[in-house]
C-alpha cells in the first residue's frame, strides 16, 4: 500500500463558480490503475466526484483525461508511476484533469459529440462498398484486413484529440482521430472510394495536411493506433498513388523537403517555400503562384529575418555536406525509395519475427516498441516516440 | 415527447442491430442507452463469432455442440434458427465492413474455440466485439436519419398501459436530470448482462442488470438465472479476461506441478473443452492444493508462435503487460475462473417476445433459451446478432398494426418524485453505496460460484435480503442535475440486488448439476427431474415466485456429456 494525493480538477456547471483544484488522500497498490484511485474517492470520500468509465481494462474508450497534463486512459495509467512523473513527481502527487480541446461539461467529463464525433462523421465513417456485392465474402489479402486492423483498434477515447497542438491553432482541424478513421476505409479494399475520400482529405484547408507532425497523438494514444502515422499514409495513398497535387501545396511541400535533402543533403529553408508553392524545382519560384504566396508570407519572413531565424547569407548560400556524407544520406534515400512494398508502419504487419535481427534488415524499430503504454507505462515502458521519428518528412 | 414505433434500450450489439433491422423493415426507431454506444459491454468481447460458414461445416454440427455445451438445456427450436441464420449474419457483418481477418486465400478465417467440432470462429484479431460494434455505430451513423439515437440517457421505468402492454419507458438524461416519457409501440430491452452482481467479474461497471430487473418489476418472468458462466481464464487480481481464443490458438493450462490437467478431466478436447467443464477442472485443482499459491493456474501461451500472438492476439497481450506485469509471449500467466457471463434472463421466445405484449428482450439480458447451462465461447457475439435482428423485424411489423400509445404525464411526475427523494437522502450514519454493492459481490462470488451447496446458498440469500434492506438508506452526495452519476448509482444497486435475489433463489431450487450450476450436495445431472428450465417471477416484495418451463427437444436426445 502507499499513499497518493489525488489532486482533482473540479467543475460544477450548476454552482455558478469556476472550475478549482481539490485534493484526495488514498491508499493503494502503486500498480493500481487512476481510475481505480478515483473510484475508490467517489466509493469512499465524495460521490459527486464525476467521470465516465466503465471497463476499467483500456477496452471501452470511457476514461480519457489528462494525467499530470497529458492524456490517457485513467484505467490505464499506474498510481505509482503517475506519481513519479508529471510536474510533482514527488512519489504522492497526481493530478488528474479533464481532456483538452473539448468543451467541459462536469469534472472529468468532456462534451465527445461537441468535438471527436463531430470530426468521425465528417470523413463518411462507413464502407462505401465496392459493386457488385459478392454472394459470399470480399476475397481480400489477409494483409490488408491485419492492416487495417490497426486502425480499427481506436476505442475512441478522445486522447489524441485532446493534445492534438494542430486542432487547438486551428479547431476545424479533421485531427487525428478521424483521420485514422478515415484510413480505416482507406485502407480497405472493399471500399468504392478511396481516391474520392483521399481527394477530399487532402484538398480540405483543415484536412491532413494539416497535421504538424508533432507525435502528441502518438504518444497520448492507448491503443497503438499511431494517428499520425495514418495521417502520413493518407497522404502518400493521396501524393503518391494517386497524384493528388492539393490546392493547400501539403504534397508540394512534401516533395520539397525530400528533394532538397536529396540533393543537398541537409534543408535549405529558403528553397523551401518557393518550392512549395511553385514546384518542385529551382524553377518553382518563378511560378506566378510562389509569387503570391511568398507576397503574403512576407511578414513571416520578415520576422524570421529579424529574429536570425534566415539570414540573407544562408538564403544564398545553403549549408553543405561534407561529400561522404551527402553520398550516405542520397544512399539511405535510395534504399528507402527502392523498397517494395513500402514500409507502412502498421503494428500489426511490419517488423514482428520470432527472432530479432532476422529478415531484410528493414524492419522498423516502431516494432521493437510495438503499442507500448505510452499514457501509463507499465512495467515495461516503451516510448516509440524515438523510433516514429522517422515518420517526418 | 418522442415516440417511435420501437424503442430499443441499450445499443450494445444486440440492441444497434435490432435498430438497423427495425428501421430497415421501415419502423421508426430510437435507441437510448446509457452510455454511448460503442462503450457498451459487446466492445469486450474478443475472441469472435461463430457460424458454420466453411464448406465441411454444417449448422446441424454448429447445434448439436451447442446443445451438448449447453448441458441439454437450451431451447432445441431457438439453437437451430441461431445457427442456421449464423452463416448468412456474417456474411451481412462482412458486406458492411467487418475487418473480419482473412485466410492465406483471402477467404474468411477461422479459429478454433472451446466445445466445437470444428474451427468456426470468426474473428477480428482478438477484438472481435469492438470491431462489429465499432462497424454497426458506422451504421447508425449512415442512417441516422431513421434511428434516433439517445446517448447516455438512464432507463428508470418501463410503461405499461391498463391491459399490462408495455408502450415505452421512462429516461433520464444524464447530462441535464431531464427526465422524459419516451412513448413506444413495442420496447426492445437490449440492456446486456449483469456481472457486476459478483466480484470480480470480467463485466464492465455499466453490467448492472438493469434490463432483467426492469422487466422483472413489470411482471417479465426471468428463467435460467442459476446458470452463470465462470470464465477459465481470467486474471486473478483485478478479473480481466484473457479471451479463450489463446487456447483456440494452441495455449495450454498448467498446474503449480507443471501437468497439464485437462488430461485428466477432458482426455479429447483437453483446454477445448466446455467452458463449465475448464473453470470446474481449474477450480478443482486449486482447491485440491495444486494450484499456485495465489490460487491460480498458469495459462502457457508462449507455445503459440510469437508473430501468430502479437498479431491474432493483441489485446491480451496488451492486458497481461499492463495489468499483470506478464509478457504473455515470454512467459505463463497466472489466471483462475472468473465471473463472466449469465445465462438465464428476461424469458422469451424466438421472436424476442417475452411475455408481456410489446415488451422484447434480446442479447444477455434475455434468456430464449440458446445457452441452456452454459453458453459455449463465441455463441454471445451471435446470440445478440440473430435475436437482436429478430427482435427488432418483428417489432417492427408489429407497429404496423397498433396504435400509438400515450403515457401521461403524471407518469412522469411521478418518477420525478421517486428520484428526487433518492437524491434527497442525507447521510444519517447507513452504508455508503459502494459498501453494499461490494458486500453483494463478494457474497455471491463466495457462495454462488463454481461449486455451490445449500448451506452457501442459504447463506447467501440471508445477506442478499440485508442487503435489500439496507440499500434505501445509503447516502448520495451528489445533489446535482449533470451528471448525477451517484443517483444513477444507487438506482443501479437496485437493480443489482433485484437480479442476485433471483439468481439465489434459482440456484437454491435446481438440485442437481447440470452445465454452470454444480451443486455438491447433489453432484450428478438428473434428468428425471430436472431437465426443465427454472423461472422467477416477482412476487411484491417477499421472495421471488419459482415456476418451470419445459425444454424444447428438435433432435437432439440428452446423453452422457464428456470432452
Amino acid at each position: 500500500m502507499a499513499e497518493y494525493t489525488l489532486k482533482l480538477r473540479r467543475y460544477n456547471p450548476e454552482s455558478g463558480e469556476a472550475p478549482f483544484w481539490e485534493e484526495f488522500q488514498i491508499e493503494l497498490e502503486p500498480h493500481r490503475s487512476v481510475l481505480e484511485g478515483i473510484l475508490k474517492v467517489k466509493a469512499e470520500i465524495d460521490g459527486s466526484v464525476g467521470i465516465r468509465c466503465s471497463c476499467r481494462a483500456a477496452i471501452c474508450g470511457s476514461c480519457g483525461v489528462r494525467i499530470n497534463g497529458r492524456a490517457g486512459l485513467a484505467c490505464h495509467t499506474h498510481l505509482g508511476h503517475a506519481a513519479d512523473s508529471g510536474v510533482h513527481a514527488d512519489g504522492r502527487t497526481i493530478t488528474v484533469e479533464p481532456m483538452g480541446n473539448m468543451p467541459i461539461l462536469k469534472d472529468l467529463i468532456v462534451d465527445m459529440d461537441a468535438v471527436h464525433w463531430k470530426k468521425i462523421q465528417r470523413v463518411t465513417p462507413w464502407l462505401i462498398n465496392k459493386e457488385p456485392v459478392p454472394e459470399r465474402e470480399y476475397i481480400v489479402p489477409h494483409e490488408n484486413m491485419v492492416d487495417v486492423t490497426q486502425t480499427m483498434a481506436c476505442i475512441q477515447c478522445g486522447a489524441c484529440v485532446s493534445d492534438c497542438l494542430s486542432m487547438e491553432v486551428d479547431p476545424l482541424f479533421v485531427g487525428p482521430a478521424a483521420s485514422a478513421r478515415a484510413y480505416r476505409f482507406v485502407g480497405d479494399p472493399r471500399d468504392a472510394e478511396q481516391y474520392e475520400r483521399v481527394k477530399d482529405l487532402a484538398e480540405d484547408r483543415h484536412g491532413i495536411y494539416d497535421c504538424t507532425h508533432c507525435f502528441n497523438c502518438i504518444e497520448a494514444c492507448p491503443k497503438g493506433v499511431a494517428p499520425m502515422s495514418q495521417i502520413m499514409r493518407l497522404r502518400r495513398v493521396a501524393g503518391a498513388d494517386h497524384g493528388i497535387v492539393d490546392r493547400n501545396n501539403g504534397h508540394r511541400h512534401e516533395q520539397a523537403f525530400v528533394t532538397l535533402v536529396k540533393e543537398g543533403g541537409l534543408l535549405h529553408e529558403a528553397e523551401l517555400l518557393p518550392r512549395s508553392y511553385g514546384g518542385d524545382s529551382w524553377f518553382g519560384k518563378f511560378h506566378p503562384a510562389a509569387g503570391q504566396e511568398l507576397l503574403s508570407s512576407l511578414p513571416v519572413i520578415t520576422t524570421a529575418l529579424l529574429r536570425g531565424k534566415v539570414t540573407p547569407k544562408g538564403v544564398l548560400a545553403p549549408h553543405k555536406l561534407p561529400k561522404d556524407a551527402l553520398a550516405a544520406v542520397q544512399a539511405i534515400t535510395e534504399k528507402v525509395e527502392r523498397r517494395r512494398p513500402r514500409n507502412e508502419l502498421n503494428l500489426y504487419i511490419t517488423g514482428y519475427d520470432d527472432s530479432p535481427g532476422a529478415g531484410d534488415g528493414d524492419v522498423h524499430p516502431l516494432a521493437a516498441d510495438g503499442d507500448a503504454m505510452t499514457s501509463a507505462p507499465g512495467p515495461n515502458p516503451h516510448r516509440p516516440t524515438s523510433a516514429s521519428e522517422s515518420e517526418s518528412a | 415527447m418522442p415516440a417511435h414505433d420501437v424503442l430499443i434500450i441499450g445499443a450494445g450489439l444486440a440492441g444497434q442491430r435490432a435498430a438497423l433491422a427495425a428501421a430497415d423493415a421501415g419502423a421508426s426507431v430510437a435507441i437510448l442507452s446509457k452510455v454511448h454506444p460503442v462503450r457498451s459491454h459487446s466492445v469486450a468481447a474478443a475472441g469472435g463469432i461463430n457460424a458454420a460458414l466453411n464448406p465441411g461445416d454444417s449448422w446441424e454440427s454448429h447445434a448439436y455442440d451447442t446443445v451438448k455445451g449447453s448441458d441439454y438445456l437450451g431451447d432445441q427450436d431457438a439453437i437451430e434458427i441461431m445457427c442456421r441464420e449464423a452463416p448468412d449474419e456474417i456474411l451481412h457483418l462482412e458486406h458492411i465492413g467487418v475487418t473480419f481477418h482473412r485466410s492465406d486465400t483471402g477467404h474468411l478465417g477461422t479459429r478454433a474455440f472451446g466445445g466445437a467440432s470444428a474451427a468456426r470462429t470468426y474473428y477480428v484479431a482478438d477484438i472481435t466485439g469492438q470491431a462489429i460494434l465499432h462497424v454497426l455505430y458506422e451504421q447508425l451513423m449512415k442512417h441516422h436519419e431513421t434511428v434516433d439515437r439517445y446517448e447516455e440517457w438512464f432507463t428508470t421505468t418501463l410503461l405499461q398501459d391498463d391491459d399490462g402492454h408495455c408502450i415505452g419507458a421512462v429516461a433520464r438524461n444524464i447530462r441535464d436530470g431531464r427526465l422524459e416519457v419516451f412513448d413506444a409501440k413495442s420496447v426492445i430491452l437490449a440492456s446486456g448482462g449483469a456481472g457486476q452482481v459478483f466480484k470480480p467479474t470480467t463485466n464492465a461497471l455499466i453490467c448492472t442488470g438493469d434490463g432483467i430487473a426492469q422487466a422483472y418489476r413489470i411482471g417479465a418472468p426471468l428463467m435460467d438465472m442459476e446458470m452463470i458462466q465462470y470464465h477459465p481464464t481470467t486474471l486473478a487480481e483485478n478479473g480481466f479476461l484473457i479471451t479463450e481464443g489463446a487456447r483456440g490458438e494452441g495455449a495450454h493450462l498448467y498446474n503449480a506441478l507443471g501437468e497439464r490437467f485437462m488430461e485428466k478431466y477432458a482426455p479429447n478436447k483437453l483446454e477445448l473443452a466446455s467452458r463449465d467443464v475448464v473453470s470446474r477442472a481449474e477450480q478443482t485443482e486449486i482447491n485440491e492444493g495444486r494450484g499456485f499459491p495465489d490460487g491460480t493456474i498458469a495459462l502457457d501461451i508462449t507455445r503459440v508462435p510469437r508473430k501468430r500472438t502479437l498479431e491474432a492476439l493483441r489485446e491480451i497481450v496488451n492486458i497481461g503487460r499492463d495489468f499483470a506485469g506478464v509478457d504473455i509471449t515470454r512467459e505463463p500467466i497466472h489466471i483462475r475462473p472468473g465471473m463472466h457471463y449469465i445465462m438465464g434472463g428476461v424469458r422469451t421466445d424466438v421472436d424476442g417476445q417475452t411475455p408481456i405484449p410489446g415488451l422484447y428482450a434480446a442479447g444477455e439480458v434475455a434468456c430464449v433459451s440458446v445457452h441452456g447451462g452454459n453458453r459455449l465461447g463465441a455463441n454471445s457475439l451471435l446470440d445478440t446478432l440473430i435475436f437482436g435482428r429478430r427482435s427488432g423485424e418483428h417489432a417492427a411489423h408489429r407497429a404496423r398494426g397498433v396504435a400509438m400509445p400515450k403515457t401521461s404525464s403524471r407518469r412522469l411526475a411521478d418518477v420525478a418524485a421517486e428520484i428526487d427523494e433518492i437524491i434527497r437522502r442525507e447521510n444519517t450514519g447507513g452504508r455508503r453505496i459502494s459498501e453494499i454493492k461490494d458486500e453483494l459481490g463478494e457474497t455471491m462470488n463466495r457462495y454462488v460460484a463454481v461449486y455451490r451447496d445449500a448451506e452457501g446458498l442459504a447463506r447467501a440469500h440471508e445477506i442478499v435480503r440485508r442487503l435489500k434492506a439496507e440499500a434505501p438508506t445509503a447516502a448520495i452526495d451528489d445533489k446535482g442535475t449533470v451528471f448525477n452519476q451517484d443517483v444513477l448509482g444507487a438506482i443501479e444497486l437496485g437493480y443489482m440486488l433485484d437480479v442476485a435475489e433471483a439468481i439465489v433463489v434459482a440456484a437454491q431450487e435446481r438440485k442437481e448439476s447440470r452445465g454452470a450450476q454444480f451443486r455438491t450436495d447433489f453432484p450428478e445431472r438428473n434428468d428425471a427431474e430436472w431437465l426443465h428450465h427454472i423461472t422467477i417471477s416477482r412476487n411484491g416484495d417477499g421472495v421471488p415466485e419459482k415456476g418451470t418451463a419445459p425444454v424444447r427437444f428438435t433432435q437432439w436426445e440428452p446423453q452422457e456429456r464428456t470432452y
